[in-house]
């Protein structure tokens, strides 16, 4: 604290050979806080946060122990059984896309749902942002709320709706509109409703960060320029809002592919996703190299869209002047 | 649709807002039903005496006094506030300690990377900091044989912190030096000015971050389900294993307490949060 009121009194002084002294002095000693303030948060994420993940590195280089664990051999096994099946009987190999299979599954419910996500959420985002101020704090505590809940507990409600004896069916008979109840649970449909239900809010808030500081003159002059409501928003909004659509999409994708919970209850085990399927190496079935390669693959794939994203940002940056 | 509401500029179409598209006011709707439906469902159903969980009979406290008698749940809803009280204090202590160092300052080397690291648990798919942190810690129970509920109190520490963290340097940074200053000009120790000016000053942001660090730790499903040992239940896990195993009445009463709590505990800092603003 100190070190840095007396900082901004001292500079206003000539330097001298005994101030300049001094005041190397104070900066080491206004270093020495500083490691002492950050060291715990530092240590304890460093500890137990990026320590595990070079372990799973080392252990998915490992041979699968009989009860879980491991067993210390060096093997590659981990990452071949991605791509072959090894043959229980003459150990020769065959392609395979069963697990390929899964991380396109993976991928590809991630990408619809963040589609899916900035299609609902671009609009409200809109509409919240050009709500007056008074009434904008309301309407982001509403959409921010639900993140605060539990995710198991929203997954839930949402299984009690969809499924067979759930509300909407039950609702549906009683109308008489169907006789029957329609399948919904444990589809691809439900887990891709499920997806967006959870993450919606991860895309409206960056969208509305964006918005909100979004000039309306310039809206106004499209206007006075004969621009339709179609075109101001293709040729001014959209590309203003650029990047918090961006910052959604992240937001969004990241965690929905590495989802578990939701393919988990909605999906009910048949249609697995990457998480579900490296959560089963540590429970089930029990091959702890093979899942921590399933963890890494996919922690390199969260990477590789982070540095696609921040490359092609710079670049926008870059053509902008 | 668009034109059509543009050329119709009769003396009424003072409603005719420039920035207004149409359509978006229901999608806004639209959205907050699809967030809150399924929550209300859960919520009234709960209340409903019957066993079925959808078909409303009749208003009854039924299933919560049968929740608050089960003993799994009072065991797993106690462990569940014992790990999230200990996370909780930890990652708010450590968290504002992080800010003071890094919130006001000149900016000196190796920030960014501070930065990198105190996020990193938020970059990270849960699900991987899950299974690798299961590998570490089975390795550190197996070389020093020691057990216990630490282990997960730990976790919930690291992916509390960057929780605690934003809120606490977000209230930092809108400080300005200038009392801290004048403290220190009417030799104030800095222990002093830290203690009566900076800390007081502060206490709405660290009270904001605990509360999330908290909300964070209570919810928390994949990194305890992977990590928690035997006798180690939380109530998030047990509500799982038992939707697992079917659904009942019994659950919704826990689940929308669960619910109610965060709903609560949210809603007090946003209200702190405005007052502020306001003030």
């Amino acid at each position: 604290m100190a070190d840095r009121i007396t900082d901004t009194r001292t500079t206003r002084q000539p330097a001298s050979d005994a101030l300049a002294g001094a005041r190397a002095a104070r900066d080491s000693a206004a270093k020495r806080t500083r490691v002492f303030l950050l060291a715990p948060a530092i240590l304890t994420i460093g500890i137990v946060g990026l320590m595990p993940l070079s372990i799973a590195l080392v252990y998915s280089f490992l041979e699968p122990g009989t009860y879980g664990g491991v067993t210390w051999a060096f093997s590659t096994d981990a990452y071949v059984q991605f791509l072959f099946d090894r043959d229980i009987f003459d150990d020769s190999l065959t392609f395979s896309t069963s697990y390929l299979s899964i991380f396109w599954r993976s991928a590809f419910l991630a990408i619809i749902t963040t589609i899916g996500a900035l299609l609902i959420g671009f609009p409200t985002a809109y509409f919240i942002a050009t709500k007056p101020p008074a009434q904008r704090n309301l309407w982001l505590f509403l959409v921010t709320l639900p993140f605060w809940t539990n995710l198991l507990i929203r997954t839930y409600a949402m299984l009690l709706i969809i499924r067979d004896e759930g509300f909407i069916n039950i609702t549906l008979q009683m109308i008489g509109l169907t006789s029957g109840p329609i399948e919904m649970l444990y589809t691809d449909g439900a887990v891709f409703l499920g997806l967006i239900y959870s993450f919606l809010p991860f895309m409206v808030l960056p969208l509305y960060a964006s918005l909100e500081k979004l000039d309306f003159r310039l809206v106004e002059a499209a206007h006075d320029l004969y621009a339709g409501r179609v075109q101001v928003l293709r040729r001014v909004i959209l590309p203003m809002a650029r990047p918090g659509m961006i910052a959604g999409c992240i937001l969004v994708f990241i965690p929905c592919l590495g989802a578990y919970i939701t393919p988990e209850l909605l999906g009910g085990g048949k249609k697995l996703m990457i998480g579900n399927m490296i959560a089963l190496q540590f429970g089930g079935s029990r091959n702890w190299p093979f899942g921590s390669a399933a963890a890494l693959i996919l922690m390199a794939m969260v990477l590789i869209v982070l540095l696609i994203v921040n490359r092609s940002r710079a670049d926008a940056e870059v053509s902008h002047g | 649709m668009a034109d059509a509401t543009e050329t119709r500029k009769t003396p009424r179409a003072k409603a005719f807002d420039l920035r207004r598209q149409p359509g978006f006011a229901a999608a806004a709707w639209a959205c907050i039903i699809f967030l809150y439906a399924p929550i209300v469902v859960l919520i009234v159903f709960s209340f409903n005496d019957n066993r079925s969980v959808v078909r409303w009979t009749e208003f009854s406290l039924r299933w919560y006094t049968e929740a608050f008698a089960n003993e799994g749940i009072q065991k797993a809803t106690w462990m569940s506030l014992k790990v999230a009280f200990v996370a909780t204090a930890l990652a708010t202590t450590f968290a504002t300690m992080a800010a003071l160092a890094t919130t006001r300052v000149a900016r000196f080397r190796g920030q960014g990377i501070v930065f990198a690291i105190i996020n990193q648990p938020l970059m990270i798919p849960e699900i991987v900091t899950a299974v690798a942190t299961l590998s570490f810690f089975s390795l550190i129970k197996q070389a020093t044989g020691w057990q216990g509920v630490g282990f997960l109190m730990l976790a919930h520490t690291v992916f509390c912190i960057p929780f605690a963290f934003l809120p606490i340097r977000a209230r930092l940074q809108d400080m300005t030096i200038t009392l801290e200053q004048a403290a220190a000009d009417l030799y104030a120790t800095p222990w002093a000015a830290f203690r009566r000016v900076t800390l007081p000053l502060m206490a709405p942001g660290i009270l904001a971050g605990a509360t999330l660090a908290f909300v964070v730790s209570l919810d928390d499903v994949i990194i305890t389900l992977m990590i928690a040992g035997p006798g180690e239940t939380t109530l998030p896990i047990y509500i799982l294993g038992q939707i697992r195993r079917g659904i009942t009445p019994e659950i919704n009463a826990v689940s929308t307490l669960l619910l109610g709590l965060s709903l609560l505990l949210v809603s007090l800092t946003f209200l702190l949060g405005r007052k502020r603003s306001r003030a």
